[in-house]
């Protein structure tokens, strides 16, 4: 869980930072080359199966954990008290669940219709890429971002990640035996700040498509 | 004081328990577990079956009294076990829900005790520290830095009583096994043994039933003494490392 949570919260500033793109003011251009870019670049291609195996194999771990562990506690108790439980902690099977349906939209709406279908409309005169059919897919998350009701099932899968982050970056390395009276503390700020900031960042493009 | 109790009641582990209410006459200056023979009494004299609970030494070092007072393993006061907690912390009036730790590694034998014995078994497979017999050696003959000497001490506080697995929503007994496994490990003398113990000891612990840790820390919170979760830590580094093939 720890090992294949870390690499996924590795890839989360990466696609942050490749999405901000969407907010230039250029009518794609930016952001459809550097989808072009990573679409085809081998490297890229080769490190993104490896994201799709690891998002798979994590949820499929916390899946059996979460059966394991129901099935160890027996019996439930009637009155409970959840001391010192964080709610994130106590419910990151269920956020877990959240995130990948709303992984499942989000890949289903802009990935699969990249990859596998040709709705997308292209564009073959941006500079430096004359003649190269690239795939409009700004054109396709501006429409998406522009109803409500997408912009909604986004901020809703953006708070799931975030609780699943206030729970999930500082318990890796505990998980991983990295425990240490100097350094937990830190962790578990930069874990906090990390999953507050990262998620905002993400929020912040469907509201602004959604406004302008 | 006027109690309303609402106990465990099951007959074995074969058949369901259900809770019963009883009313209790109790003063401040009682133990939880004197309240519990005051119940206890009142139950023989009006002929009716006794509530069975574990107890022994009653000077809260034994790790026998388990059961759950209002959601809390022990009951509210921390860094106390049932039996050092007195009733001046409950108020005349109030409800007091009483269940058997639950764990599924923790079968109910009656009311309110459990059979504990899967926590045998881990301690079992932990095996033995090398010491030579004969006399009892020098207390100074090996030297120990303080601080290490502490973090081994506070982990052999452990008292074995299960509190971690009956607050841990997963049932998962890695506290009470990286307490051990801490206090041996830590010192020259348990250091020989330590990665054959720590495989040893995890894989029992996993046999037997015992749920994973996902660090929430309930634990650590509940424990009579305090163990903090720093000894998981450092249990899994110990257990990677053995997986990895440290040499032993």
């Amino acid at each position: 869980m720890s090992l294949t949570g870390i690499f996924l919260i590795t890839f989360l500033p990466v696609h942050l930072l490749g999405n901000l793109q969407l907010m230039a003011s250029d009518g794609g251009e930016l952001f459809n080359t550097y989808a072009y870019f990573m679409t085809n670049n081998p490297l890229i291609k080769f490190i993104s199966y490896g994201l799709y195996f690891f998002i798979i194999l994590h949820t499929v771990q916390g899946l059996m954990l979460a059966a394991k562990n129901r099935k160890a506690k027996g019996s439930k108790y009637m009155v409970n008290t959840y001391s010192n439980k964080s709610w994130s902690s106590n419910n990151m099977a269920l956020l877990g669940i959240l995130i990948f349906a709303f992984l499942c939209i989000h890949m289903g709406d802009f990935w699969f219709k990249m990859k596998f279908t040709n709705q997308l409309k292209t564009v073959s005169t941006y500079a430096g890429y004359e003649g190269i059919a690239i795939k409009d897919l700004y054109h396709r998350v501006s429409v998406a971002y522009d109803q409500l009701w997408i912009v909604i099932v986004y901020l809703v899968g953006l708070v799931a990640l975030a609780f699943h982050l206030v729970h999930g970056f500082a318990s890796a390395f505990q998980t991983l035996g990295l425990n240490h009276k100097k350094y937990t503390p830190i962790i578990k700020t930069l874990g906090l700040a990390y999953s507050i900031l990262i998620p905002i960042g993400f929020a912040i493009i469907p509201i602004y498509m959604y406004f302008t | 004081m006027k109690l309303n109790l609402k106990v465990w009641r099951q007959k074995n582990n074969k058949v369901k328990g259900a809770f019963k209410a009883y009313s209790v006459e109790a003063s401040e200056d009682m133990s939880f577990l004197e309240m519990m023979d005051v119940l206890n009494e009142k139950l023989i004299a009006d002929k009716e079956e006794p509530v069975a609970f574990e107890h022994d030494c009653r000077e809260g070092i034994c790790g026998s009294c388990n059961m759950v007072i209002n959601g809390k393993p022990h009951g509210p006061q921390k860094g106390t076990t049932t039996c050092q907690l007195h009733m001046r912390h409950f108020k005349d009036g109030d409800d007091i829900v009483i269940e058997p730790f639950r764990a599924a590694a923790f079968p109910v034998i009656k009311d309110l005790v459990v059979d504990r014995s899967s926590f045998d078994s881990i301690i079992q497979a932990g095996g033995y520290i090398s010491v030579n017999t004969g006399q009892a050696p020098d207390g100074n003959a090996i030297p120990i830095e303080k601080d290490l000497a502490g973090q081994a001490f506070d982990a052999a506080t452990c008292i074995g009583c299960g509190a971690c697995v009956a607050a841990c929503p997963n049932g998962s007994a890695m506290l009470f096994t990286s307490a051990k496994i801490s206090h041996l490990g830590l010192l020259p003398q348990g250091e020989v043994e330590h990665t054959k113990r720590v495989k040893n000891m995890v894989e029992t612990m996993d046999k037997e039933g015992f749920g994973m840790c996902s660090n929430m820390g309930a634990c650590e919170v509940e424990c009579p003494k305090e163990i903090s979760i720093e000894n998981i830590a450092r249990m899994n580094r110990s257990y990677i490392a053995s997986v990895f093939g440290a040499a032993e």
